[in-house]
């Protein structure tokens, strides 16, 4: 009862700020708000069971989305235009919306409803069988990487696509090179003390985190995408701290190009290795001769892919932000 | 306690209209982009809120505890597809922004607009 | 051995080549190596439409788990029409649009275009195969995404103003989709499209199926550019690079309209009662609307390629209205228009892309007495054009004929219908009219009359493209053999 509490509390917060992110007409506090409205949705899930996807969400939502809506904004005008006046229509056609929604809510099995449909056909067969199947103990890693594996190599294609996309538009990779690599004399913040200190301090643990997270991932929430996330965090402290170039000598460019593309494909060889060894594509369990450890070791090695094409698509744009004046 | 067990659902319909509002009648495109994301989340809250199951606990299996209800694992691992593909959309909605920004001079849209009719 | 893994290496073969494609040097490479990836999607695309018309509907449960606990594709005629559109488009495109594209993309950004291209194949193969409602999802997310940077590839800066709104109705559309499939997960407690029919057949409780597939209709509706949600559509299609225009309007909304009538007909049809009446009462007003206004606002275009892409909002609505009958014959109708309108809408933008390789711009004023300067070209613009208006002869003739049949069938008020259906081919008349006699009889923009046809490659690969179309109206038995087979499947054991 506590629990549900403390969620429809942390719910109104979430309404409340998804207002002010819509009212505020500085970008810069609607990017903030934004953050904001991801760790409470972090908290959100972290209630509701959802461990995985509330480091993902914490991880994506508060760190990469609101850097990257920084770096948009220190190319962009700062402040909406002005306040406009509100549109009867635009309101009353997602009153409907919301209220046609509300009206099939009262059909809709109630939250944590163990008889709702929803928790008696599929999923219960995968909480019964992972540990016979895949034997690893995280059965959200277990579904996302083995059972729908094929989500998981098209997640990582649509991470790829928005990599060659900002690539294409802004430059890196092997086209227009990043425009400001000179060494302009004081980058970042490097010439405060108290931030250099910190983020030095900090950068490395980021940095062993995410590793952590990536090769842990089977034994508690984590896996390849939260780890790169994190440890592309890592790096964009070390960005701001030590200025862009030093960043970029740390991995260069075509190095993250490589990892972008290098990922993408280990996990589709995984596939097709699955086909020629007589199973089907993304079959783990032909990898070796007991299917357990086949699974065991498709699962780290599509992680790993994933983690290095989500660490240097992440990085790349990330530099090709960074680098446009 | 039913209207209790429902409220992560309104909460769900009303984050998903305030941001099809936003998009709808907000003209700054760097605004749109984050009205897609309230949009997206309430989505992501929506499936979430389907897997959780009372006394449940998230989808881990321990050692040596046995008898623990889990979650559903399925919507979690939905969403975490969702989370990756809303972050993509945003990465390169941005850089449009961003161009557009140095081809026209400004991200409200309507004055995008102007500028397209005029040429 | 091979064989019984077409289905996964249909998605498999172009989307793992796009990342090797994004490593190459040179545009010309890169080019080179996604034409070859497009043409080997062809073949495969070939074979797997022979394997389903000898032995039927092919499944194939990936990473060995059998749906509904993996992923299952699935793979019947109507997928098999649907992949010869997309791996045929791809690479009729990529064939003749390698000056085209040379011009508008710079050398150094080139790999990442074809790199691009490739994966927005590869995701809508993915659709055509899929077997999954949520795999759907992801696979149109993947297409529509790198069809966002094959249209911001565009010279113009509109391209970019254009692409940005696809992205924001492109994506609220996909949302929309995913909140029904989300419904639908809660009452059924399953993702695969077989399954989620089969145990809706169950659920008492139809309000949320009720919204779900409120929300899964107008989310591909959105997506597919259905009147009058397709205000995004014109200038996307007007600014994209030439060629990548030609392969876009080809099939990618054809690929969503696949999705609308796959959740229409194979799940809500006939587990949600009432819902076949209201699809035709939701749909045939809008098709209709479609079909008169946008054509109408096609007559009044000064650029080429508009005028194309309004004419395409008026051939979706075309579309839509056959599937709205919900008949056999109609579906019929609906089926062999998607495929006859990607054949000829191809042939009329590659076209375009030879036309502006040598003039420069598509903007009807420089295009004047374009049929001097280029007589062979312009002839198959024309017998393109005589297809999409649908005269004896060509393919567009064939679909015309099967919708006008279904319509009149239809107990309501066929009549209207038919008339609509004439009035709006008129139209089609008036604006493809207008183009060609700004193309023979004016005079071209210097004056002088300079004979400057493309090359002879290009020329004879736009024939192939417009002999095609006159084929498939002689001989039209292969799209009808897949189009009567999707038509079983959707209706199921209806008939």
């Amino acid at each position: 009862m506590t629990t549900l509490l403390i969620g429809v509390f942390l719910l109104l917060l979430l309404v409340i700020t998804a207002v002010a992110i819509v009212r505020s007409t500085d970008l810069f506090s609607g990017v903030m708000l934004s953050g904001i409205f991801s760790l409470l949705m972090a908290l959100n899930f972290f209630l509701l069971d959802a461990a995985d996807v509330a480091l993902t969400e914490a991880a994506v939502g508060a760190g990469v989305a609101t850097v990257l809506l920084l770096a948009g904004l220190k190319l962009t005008p700062s402040t909406e235009a002005r306040a406009r006046p509100v549109r009867p229509i635009a309101i009353i056609v997602v009153a409907i919306i919301a209220l046609l929604m509300i009206y099939a809510s009262f059909g809709q099995p109630s939250l944590g409803d163990p008889t709702a449909p929803a928790q008696t056909h599929v999923a219960p067969w995968y909480i019964e069988n992972t540990p016979e199947l895949v034997d690893i103990p995280n059965i959200v890693t277990a579904v996302l990487a083995s059972y729908r594996g094929y989500d998981t190599l098209g997640e990582v294609f649509v991470v790829l696509t928005a990599g060659i996309g900002v690539m294409f538009l802004l430059g890196g990779g092997r086209g227009k090179p990043f425009s400001r690599l000179h060494t302009d004399p004081p980058q970042g913040l490097s010439h405060y003390l108290i931030p250099k200190v910190i983020a030095r301090m900090l950068a490395p643990f980021i940095l062993l985190f995410a590793l952590f997270i990536q090769f842990h991932g089977e034994y508690s929430p984590g896996g390849g995408f939260q780890a790169g996330a994190i440890f592309v965090a890592g790096m964009i402290l070390y960005a701001l701290v030590r200025g862009e170039d030093k960043a970029l000598a740390v991995i260069p460019p075509h190095v993250l190009l490589w990892m972008s593309a290098g990922g993408a494909l280990l996990y589709g060889s995984v596939g097709l290795l699955g086909i020629a060894m007589g199973g089907q594509f993304l079959e783990y369990s032909v990898l070796a001769d007991n299917p357990v450890t086949g699974q065991h070791i498709g699962i780290i090695v599509i992680e790993l892919g994933v983690g290095l094409t989500v660490t240097g698509v992440l990085l790349s744009i990330f530099h090709a932000f960074a680098a446009r004046d | 306690m039913k209207f209790l067990g429902l409220f992560n659902y309104w909460v769900f319909a009303i984050l998903l209209v305030i941001g099809l509002y936003a998009l709808i009648t907000k003209h700054n495109l760097v605004k749109k982009i984050m009205a897609l994301a309230i949009f997206q989340s309430a989505v992501f809250l929506f499936f979430i809120t389907m897997s959780k199951i009372e006394g449940g606990t998230a989808p881990i299996v321990q050692a040596g505890v046995s008898g623990q209800v889990f979650s559903n694992p399925l919507p979690q691992v939905l969403i975490l597809t969702a989370i990756v593909v809303g972050i993509s959309t945003t990465a390169l909605g941005l850089a449009i922004v961003v161009r557009l920004y140095e081809e026209y001079g400004t991200i409200e849209d309507d004055e995008i607009l102007a500028l397209d009719r005029k040429a | 051995m091979l064989a019984d893994h077409l289905p996964a290496l249909q998605v498999a073969l172009p989307l793992l080549t796009a990342p090797l494609v994004i490593l190459l040097r040179t545009g010309f490479l890169a080019w080179l190596v996604a034409l070859l990836a497009s043409l080997c999607s062809l073949g495969l695309a070939m074979l797997l439409t022979a394997t389903v018309l000898e032995t039927g509907t092919q499944h194939y449960a990936v990473g060995g788990w059998l749906p509904p606990m993996g992923i299952g594709l699935t793979v019947d005629g109507l997928s098999a029409l649907v992949l010869l559109l997309i791996t045929g488009a791809s690479s009729l495109a990529l064939a003749g649009g390698r000056l085209s594209l040379r011009k508008d993309i710079d050398n150094r950004r080139a790999p990442m275009f074809y790199g691009a291209w490739l994966i927005s194949m590869a995701g809508l193969c993915g659709i055509a195969v899929a077997g999954d409602a949520f795999n759907v999802f992801v696979f149109m997310e993947i297409s529509a995404l790198a069809t966002y940077v094959l249209i911001a590839g565009g010279r113009d800066r509109r391209a970019l103003s254009a692409v940005f709104k696809y992205l924001i109705i492109g994506t609220i559309g996909a949302t929309f989709y995913l909140i029904g499939v989300g419904f639908l997960y809660m009452m059924t407690g399953t993702l695969n499209f077989a399954d989620i029919a089969l145990r809706l057949d169950e659920v008492t409780e139809t309000r949320p199926i009720v919204i779900a597939a409120g929300f899964i209709t107008i989310g591909l509706a959105l997506k597919a550019a259905i009147f009058p949600l397709h205000v995004w559509l014109p200038r996307a299609y007007t600014y994209a690079p030439n060629a990548a225009t030609v392969f876009i309007a080809a099939c990618s909304t054809k690929v969503v309209i696949y999705v609308l009538l796959r959740f229409n007909f194979e799940v809500f049809h006939g587990n949600l009662p009432g819902h076949t009446d209201l699809f035709g009462v939701f749909i045939i007003p809008l098709a209709l609307a479609g079909i008169v206004l946008a054509s109408a606002i096609a007559i009044f275009q000064t650029n080429l390629k508009t005028m194309l892409a309004f004419s395409s909002v008026a051939q979706i609505g075309y579309i839509a209205l056959a599937a709205g009958l919900t008949s056999e014959a109609g579906l019929m109708a609906a089926l062999l228009h998607m495929f006859n309108h990607a054949l000829a809408k191809g042939t009329l933008f590659l076209c375009v892309v030879a036309f502006v390789l040598t003039s420069g711009s598509a903007s009807m004023d420089s295009l004047r007495g374009i049929g001097k300067r280029m007589p062979w070209t312009m002839a198959a613009f024309l017998v393109a054009g005589l297809s999409l208006v649908g005269v004896p002869g060509t393919a567009g003739f064939i679909s015309k004929w099967y919708l006008v049949v279904a319509v009149i069938g239809w107990d309501g008020w066929g009549a209207a219908l038919v008339a609509a259906i004439v009035i709006s081919s008129l139209m089609a008349v008036v604006y493809l009219w207008r183009f060609v006699e700004l193309a023979y009889y004016s005079e071209p923009p210097g004056g002088e009359v300079v004979p400057m046809e493309v090359s002879r490659p290009l020329r004879c690969l736009i024939w192939f493209a417009a002999l095609a179309n006159i084929y498939f109206g002689l001989f039209p038995q292969l799209p009808l053999a897949l189009a009567r087979s999707g038509t079983e499947t959707l209706l199921g054991g209806l008939f």
